[in-house]
C-alpha cells in the first residue's frame, strides 16, 4: 500500500517544528561559565518589607525538618501552606534547584556543600537580613559565614548545625565504638550501611587522616591525587562489607529497624527516630571526628512566594523553633536564646546538642563543603567535585 | 444559493475530490500530539545527550560533545551495570516463561471452563495492589526479621539471608511481572484447536513429540511477546534495585536517576537512556524475527 502523501508533509512539518523549538534556542544561548566571579544574581534588589503571604510555600528540605510540631501552627498564624520535597543529597537540592529554574521552589535548607554552588549557579538570591528579626540574636559565627555571605549579601540565613554520627545496634555493641574502623572492618561484613553520596569519601579521608598519618591529610574536602586515591581505596574495600547504601534517611531507618544492618554512618535524625520507635541503638562521635553540616534556608532567585518564604525564614529562626528543631533532629541551633528553651523541653537538652558551648563545638566538626580543585592555599592540585562524583559511581557501581 | 451555501458545496466537493485532505483533517489532532509529545521529547532527549554540565553550578553547557557516549563505553562501571541489567532481565524472561508455560496450559486445555475464569482472576489479582506494596510484602518475606527466616528456624533449617541481594532482586522481578508472561501464552494456547491435538496422538505421536512439533510452533509468538514485557520491564526498573536491592545492585535506571537526580547531569542521564532504548530496539527485532507480532 502507498503511504498517503499527506503523511509526508505533516512529518516534514513536525520535523521543521521540531526544529525549531528544540535546536534553535539551543544553538542561540551562550554556554555557561565556571569563573567565581560575582554571583549571577547579587544585584537583584530585596524587598524592604514582608508583605501578604501568598497562600503557599514551596520548600525543598532535609528529611526531619519540616515536623509537624511547627508547620501546623507556622500553617495557622500565616495562612501559607508549606508544601515539602524531600531530597537526600546536597547534589539532589542543587539539581532540582538548577532543572526547576526556580521557578518552583521558594525555598531550599541548604547544606555548605551546596551554598556556594547555588550562589554561583545563580539558583538563589540575596535577602534582606533586616527582615528577619531573630538573626540578631545569632551566634556571631553563623550570621554571615563565608559559605553564605559573599560581598556583604546574604543568599539566606543561617538555621542550625551538627555532626555526621556513628549509628550502631546496642545489641551487637555492648560498648560505644570508638572509631569509624568499625565500618571498615571485616568483622560486620554485610552489616555496614552509609549513605548514596560522594561526599561520603570526605568520611573516609577524615579516617585515614588518623589511621594514616603519612596521607598528611589535613583537610578531608581538600585532597590531593595520592591523598584521593587513597580514600577512594578504602571504600572500594568496604563494599563487600555494606548491606546497602542509603538514599533516604528512612531506608537507614528500616535496615535498622528489620534488622539487616548492625553499623553505619547516619545522621542524628534516624538515631531519634529510631529510639522514639524503640529501636536498640544509639550513635556516638568516634575519636576521629566527624563531619558535618552547617544549613542555610535560601531563598529561589524566581521564588514565586517570596513573602511566604520570608515569613518561614523568620519564624525558623525564633528561639522556640530552633530550640524544637535542636531537640528532635538532634542539632545545634544558631540561635543563642534557644539554649533555656531547649532544657524545657528535653531535661539537660541545651548542654547535649552543645547549644551552650557551640563555638568550641563548632571548629570540633570537618564541615560539608564543595571540593573546588583550587586548594586553599591557592594551588591547583586539589581533587574537584566532578572526580569525586565519578569516584563514587565507580565504588557504589 | 447564498454566499455561504456556496462556500459550503465547494469545501464539500474539494474534500470529495481530494481524500487525502479528508484523511489529513481527521487525523492531524492525535498525529500533533504523537509528534509533539512523544517524537519530540524523545529527539529532546537525544539532542539532550550530546551536551555536558558545568560541574559546579549544574547548568547545562550547551555544546557539542560525545564524552558522555564515550564515558559509557570506556569505564567499565559503566559496563557492569548495562551488563548487569540485561542479564537480569534475561533471567526474569526465562524464569517466568518455564514458570507460565505450564501454568498457562493448565488453565487453557485441562481446567474447566469455571476455574478457568477462578485461575485467571488469580492471575490478575496481585496487578490491583500497588508495586510499592508488594516490592514491600517481599522486604517482609526476605528480610532478617522476616517471615521465611523464620519459618526456615522453626523447621531447623539454615536461615538464608536474601533481602538485599540480587536474588531477592531477581525473585522480586519473576513474581512481579509473571501475569504479563502468563497472559499471551495463555491466549497462544487458546488458538491451538483440541483437534489437532487429538489427530496427533490417533497419528501415533507421543505427547512429547506432539508438545515439541505441533504445540510449540505455535505458541512460541506467544512466548516471544510476553518476553517483551518482561524484559523491557525489568530492563527499565529502578526502584525494585533501589528498595531490595544491596550494594552492587544498581540497574541502568539507578545510573539515570543517580545521574539526574544526584549528579545533576541530565545530558549524561540521556545518554545513559539512550542505551537503554537501543537494547529495547535490538530486543523488538528479534521478538520480530521470531513473528512475535503475528499474535498482536
Amino acid at each position: 500500500m502507498n503511504r498517503p502523501r499527506f503523511l509526508r508533509w505533516v512529518g516534514a512539518g513536525a520535523g521543521a517544528l521540531l526544529f525549531s523549538v528544540f535546536v534553535v534556542p539551543i544553538a542561540l544561548s551562550a554556554p555557561a561559565g565556571a569563573s567565581l566571579g560575582t554571583p549571577p544574581t547579587q544585584s537583584i534588589k530585596v524587598p524592604s518589607s514582608i508583605g501578604k503571604g501568598e497562600g503557599k510555600l514551596n520548600i525543598i528540605a532535609w528529611e526531619g525538618y519540616t515536623q509537624p510540631q511547627w508547620v501546623k501552627p507556622f500553617e495557622k498564624t500565616t495562612g501559607c501552606v508549606v508544601n515539602v520535597k524531600y531530597a537526600g543529597s546536597s547534589s539532589e537540592m542543587v539539581s532540582l534547584m538548577a532543572n526547576g529554574g526556580g521557578h518552583q521552589w521558594d525555598l531550599v535548607s541548604a547544606s555548605g556543600d551546596a551554598d556556594l554552588r547555588l550562589i554561583y549557579g545563580g539558583d538563589v538570591k540575596p535577602i534582606n537580613i533586616k527582615l528577619i528579626p531573630s538573626w540578631s540574636e545569632f551566634e556571631p559565627f553563623l550570621k554571615s559565614p563565608s559559605f553564605n555571605t559573599i560581598n556583604g549579601y546574604h543568599y539566606g540565613v543561617s538555621f542550625e548545625f551538627g555532626p555526621n554520627v556513628l549509628l550502631y545496634s546496642t545489641k551487637t555493641f555492648k560498648v560505644a565504638p570508638t572509631s569509624w574502623s568499625v565500618i571498615y572492618s571485616n568483622k560486620y561484613k554485610g552489616e555496614v550501611s552509609i549513605p548514596d553520596n560522594p561526599i561520603q569519601i570526605a568520611d573516609a579521608a577524615l579516617y585515614l587522616e588518623s589511621a594514616k598519618p603519612s596521607l598528611g591529610i589535613t583537610d578531608p574536602y581538600e585532597l590531593t591525587q595520592t591523598q584521593f586515591t587513597a580514600a577512594v581505596n578504602l571504600l572500594k574495600a568496604e563494599h563487600p562489607l555494606i548491606k546497602k547504601y542509603w538514599d533516604l534517611a528512612s531506608q537507614e531507618i528500616s535496615l535498622f529497624q528489620n534488622g539487616a544492618v548492625v553499623v553505619g554512618a547516619a545522621w542524628p535524625y534516624q538515631t531519634s527516630t529510631l529510639k522514639a520507635a524503640g529501636a536498640p541503638v544509639n550513635d556516638t562521635i568516634p575519636k576521629e571526628g566527624a563531619t558535618g553540616w552547617a544549613d542555610t534556608w535560601m531563598l529561589a532567585a524566581n521564588a514565586p512566594d517570596p513573602n511566604c518564604a520570608y515569613k518561614w525564614m523568620a519564624y525558623m529562626s525564633t528561639p522556640k523553633i530552633q530550640a524544637e528543631d535542636a531537640i528532635s533532629y538532634g542539632e545545634t541551633p544558631a540561635n543563642t536564646l534557644a539554649c533555656p528553651i531547649m532544657n524545657t523541653l528535653e531535661k539537660g537538652g541545651c548542654a547535649a546538642y552543645h547549644a551552650n558551648a557551640p563555638q568550641s563545638y563548632f571548629t570540633t566538626i570537618k564541615f560539608w563543603k564543595t571540593p573546588l580543585t583550587t586548594c586553599d592555599n591557592g594551588t591547583n592540585d586539589c581533587v574537584g567535585f566532578t572526580q569525586w562524583q565519578q569516584a563514587w559511581t565507580q565504588i557504589t557501581g | 444559493m447564498s454566499v455561504r451555501e456556496v462556500t459550503r458545496e465547494r469545501l464539500g466537493a474539494a474534500l470529495w475530490r481530494r481524500p487525502w485532505l479528508r484523511g489529513a483533517l481527521i487525523l492531524s489532532p492525535p498525529l500533533m500530539w504523537f509528534l509533539v509529545v512523544y517524537l519530540a521529547s524523545l529527539v529532546a532527549l537525544l539532542v539532550t545527550a550530546f551536551f555536558s554540565v558545568n560541574s559546579l553550578t549544574g547548568n547545562i553547557a550547551y555544546q557539542w560533545t560525545w564524552s558522555n557516549f564515550s564515558q559509557i563505553f570506556t569505564q567499565s562501571v559503566y559496563g557492569t551495570i548495562i551488563l548487569r541489567t540485561v542479564i537480569m532481565a534475561v533471567l526474569v524472561t526465562v524464569t517466568d516463561a518455564v514458570i507460565a508455560l505450564p501454568f498457562a496450559f493448565f488453565i487453557a486445555k485441562i481446567a474447566s471452563r469455571r476455574s478457568r475464569q477462578a485461575f485467571l482472576a488469580l492471575v490478575f489479582l496481585p496487578l490491583w495492589a500497588s508495586y510499592l506494596a508488594r516490592v514491600y510484602a517481599w522486604i517482609n518475606i526476605l528480610s532478617n526479621h522476616g517471615v521465611l527466616p523464620s519459618i526456615e528456624s522453626h523447621l531447623g533449617l539454615p536461615i538464608t539471608n536474601l533481602a538485599y541481594t540480587n536474588v531477592a532482586m531477581w525473585i522480586v522481578f519473576s513474581y512481579l511481572w509473571l501475569p504479563f508472561m502468563i497472559v499471551p501464552i495463555y491466549g497462544a494456547f487458546e488458538r491451538v484447536p483440541d483437534s489437532l491435538l487429538e489427530a496427533s496422538a490417533d497419528l501415533g505421536a507421543g505427547s512429547w513429540f506432539t508438545f515439541r512439533q505441533i504445540l510449540m510452533p505455535m505458541i512460541l509468538p506467544g512466548i516471544v511477546a510476553g518476553s517483551i514485557f518482561t524484559f523491557s520491564l525489568t530492563l527499565g526498573d529502578f526502584i525494585t534495585p533501589l528498595l531490595i536491592g544491596g550494594s552492587s545492585s544498581n540497574f541502568i535506571g539507578n545510573a539515570i536517576y543517580d545521574s539526574a537526580i544526584n549528579g545533576g547531569d541530565l545530558p549524561f542521564a540521556a545518554a545513559l537512556a539512550f542505551v537503554s532504548i537501543a537494547i529495547m530496539a535490538v530486543y523488538l527485532l528479534l521478538a520480530r524475527l521470531a513473528g512475535a507480532f503475528d499474535a498482536i
